[in-house]
Formats: C-alpha cells, sequence, structure tokens
C-alpha cells in the first residue's frame, strides 16, 4: 500500500464495494428486521441505537435482546454471545495469513468490522492465503458498504419499528441473500457433500439451545469434508495451458 | 436489569464482537493455529451459511414444517433457480423475495 494514495481510490475498494453491493440488499433487509426486533422485544429506542452502534453483530443481538431484556445474569448474555459468535473465531483463523503483519490497532478495527460476508467475499476474491497490496483496499470497500447498509438500515428498524408489518416477512432477504452467497461456494462434490451435511446437522440439532445447531453443523460439515479431501487422491499436477502449444 | 447494567452488557458484547472475530488475528506473534482448523476453513463458511439457511426455510418454531404450502420453500426454490441460471446474488435476492410476497399477499401462505 502506498502512502501517498488514499485507500478509497484504489480500485480494489471499489471492487470490494461493488461486490458487496449485491448482497447489500439482503444485509439491510436483515438490518431492518433487527432493528424492528430489537425495540419491539422491549429494549426502547436509546439502548436500540446503542446496541447497534456498539455491537454490530446481528445474530449475536438477536440472540442475546431476550436475556437483556428478561434482566438474566449478564455473565449468561455474554455466554451466549461468544456461542453464536463462535464461528467468527474459526474465521479468524482465516485472516491471520493475509493481515497478520499489519499494526494490531488497524487489526483489531479489521476484526471489529469483519462480518460473515466480508470473509466470505474476500476468501471468494483471494482464495490464495498470500498477502498482497489490493487486499486491504478490497477488505474496507465491503467493510464500509456492509456497515452502512447494517446500520442504516437498522436504525431506521429501530425508528419505524412500529409501522413495519411484519407479516411481509422481510427477514427472508437476509436468508435469500445467504442462499446466493452459499451457491456462489458450492464448486465440487466435496463442498456439495458438506452443505448437505449441515443442512441436516443444523435442522437435526436446532433444539439444542444458544444457536449451538449452526457450531454443530459447522464440525459435521468440517468433519464430513475433511475426511473426504483425505481420501481423494492426490491432485493431478496441473498443466499449464498454452493456447498457442499443440504438441 | 437496570439501564448501566445493560449499558455494561452492551459494552462487553462489543468486546466480545472484537475478540472473536479478531481470536487468532490480534495476537503479537503467531498463534500456532492446528492443521485439522486449516483444512476446515475451507468448509467453515460454507457450513456456516447452510446452517442458518436451511432452518430458516424448512422450520416453523422449532419444527420442521409439514405444509408444503409455505411461501418460504418456493421462494427459496425461485432464488435458489435464478442461482443457477444466473449466479447474481441481488437477483436471487429480488426474485425469491418477490415469490414469497406473491404467495404470501395473494394466497396467504
Amino acid at each position: 500500500m502506498s502512502v501517498s494514495e488514499p485507500l478509497w481510490r484504489h480500485p480494489e475498494f471499489r471492487r470490494g464495494a461493488h461486490e458487496m453491493v449485491g448482497i447489500a440488499l439482503g444485509i439491510a433487509a436483515w438490518g431492518l428486521v433487527t432493528g424492528v426486533a430489537m425495540v419491539k422485544t422491549g429494549l426502547g429506542v436509546p439502548l436500540s441505537v446503542l446496541m447497534s452502534l456498539l455491537v454490530f453483530a446481528g445474530s449475536a443481538q438477536l440472540a442475546t435482546l431476550p436475556l437483556i431484556v428478561s434482566g438474566a445474569p449478564i455473565w449468561v448474555v455474554w455466554a451466549t454471545a461468544i456461542c453464536v459468535n463462535l464461528r467468527f473465531v474459526i474465521f479468524s483463523a482465516g485472516w491471520r495469513p493475509y493481515f497478520g503483519h499489519l499494526p494490531r490497532r488497524q487489526r483489531m478495527w479489521q476484526a471489529y468490522f469483519t462480518a460473515d460476508l466480508n470473509y466470505v467475499c474476500f476468501m471468494r476474491r483471494f482464495p490464495e492465503p498470500k498477502p498482497s497490496p489490493e487486499q486491504l483496499p478490497y477488505f474496507w470497500g465491503g467493510a464500509v458498504v456492509n456497515w452502512l447498509a447494517w446500520q442504516v438500515l437498522s436504525l431506521l428498524g429501530i425508528f419505524l419499528a412500529d409501522t413495519i408489518p411484519t407479516a411481509w416477512g422481510l427477514g427472508f432477504a437476509g436468508t435469500l441473500a445467504l442462499l446466493g452467497l452459499t451457491g456462489s461456494l458450492l464448486s465440487d462434490r466435496a463442498t456439495w457433500l458438506a452443505a448437505a451435511v449441515a443442512g441436516c446437522a443444523s435442522v437435526a440439532a436446532y433444539s439444542l439451545p444458544l444457536k449451538l445447531n449452526i457450531v454443530t453443523a459447522i464440525a459435521a460439515a468440517i468433519a464430513i469434508g475433511v475426511l473426504l479431501d483425505h481420501f481423494k487422491a492426490p491432485p493431478a499436477p496441473v498443466a499449464v495451458a498454452n493456447p498457442g502449444d499443440r504438441t | 436489569m437496570s439501564t448501566w447494567e445493560a449499558v455494561i452488557a452492551l459494552i462487553g458484547l462489543a468486546l466480545i464482537t472484537v475478540l472473536t472475530r479478531g481470536f487468532f488475528l490480534l495476537p503479537e506473534r503467531e498463534v500456532p493455529i492446528p492443521a485439522w482448523l486449516r483444512e476446515a476453513l475451507r468448509y467453515a463458511p460454507l457450513a456456516a451459511l447452510v446452517a442458518v439457511v436451511v432452518p430458516e426455510t424448512v422450520m416453523t418454531q422449532g419444527h420442521l414444517i409439514h405444509d408444503w404450502r409455505d411461501a418460504r420453500l418456493f421462494a427459496a426454490a425461485a432464488g435458489a433457480l435464478w442461482f443457477w441460471w444466473r449466479r447474481g446474488i441481488l437477483g436471487t435476492i429480488v426474485c425469491g423475495t418477490v415469490v414469497l410476497l406473491t404467495l404470501r399477499l395473494t394466497l396467504g401462505w
């Protein structure tokens, strides 16, 4: 990264932002629903605004909301959030090879702003775990769009909570966004199988508390995926395609 | 929970956001990441997405749905078809939402 050029002028910033815009509709709908949910659960407008701006983690917010409102012990609230966020711990290991060399203060901001979809988009764009100068602008392009889409609509939801009919089922737009992203990650037999296992496990373990069915599904899918990788024959050496060369 | 307790809870939650998202990223020295975890990274995001999508589509209040006349099934199918056809996420959302709203508002599914 050159010092003279601000991050947001970099073409990869635009690219990161652009790729996130396609998904932002779903994120925005989700933010709206979360905003409405916070007020309708009884958190009150000021605390809802604070929660949205501070916590910035939709699933953890939705999971801890009823606990905060019902006056559960504070450690239960925190333990719940940690469980729901366990997937981020796994993702954070993925970030290390790309950003581990940066100053810690910068990494802290990055950690705060990396939602699920930032991870998914980034890994799709840079599958090779090696640092390169385009990664930081791409990261921030996506992070800014994600943050804006989420916060603006979440705040809107908080202030309009009483005027939006829940029957419209706008929350499903978030699910549809995730569905599209899932599709973009399905590449071979192993990923399809891992996805099928994750889906079944998540439904089967749904009655577990604290959204632990998500963690169960991740564990099951990883187990089957890694198992398949080990049984597969080692990949054949990649032939370097040379269109002019016909031997 | 009093307002101040709630504020403390929220500040704690913000810290949890940073610490979980930065668990392996924040330490100054490289934390040895177990080999299995490295391999697992390929499947973790996919699994997390599917684990959220499937129950949201086929379950209601903790139970599998029994009635096929559920707008979400058709919305998800429409979205999946769109994605398979055009591979665009925005189109997937729009197409699925149109189907969902149409079925909800006209047939009440």
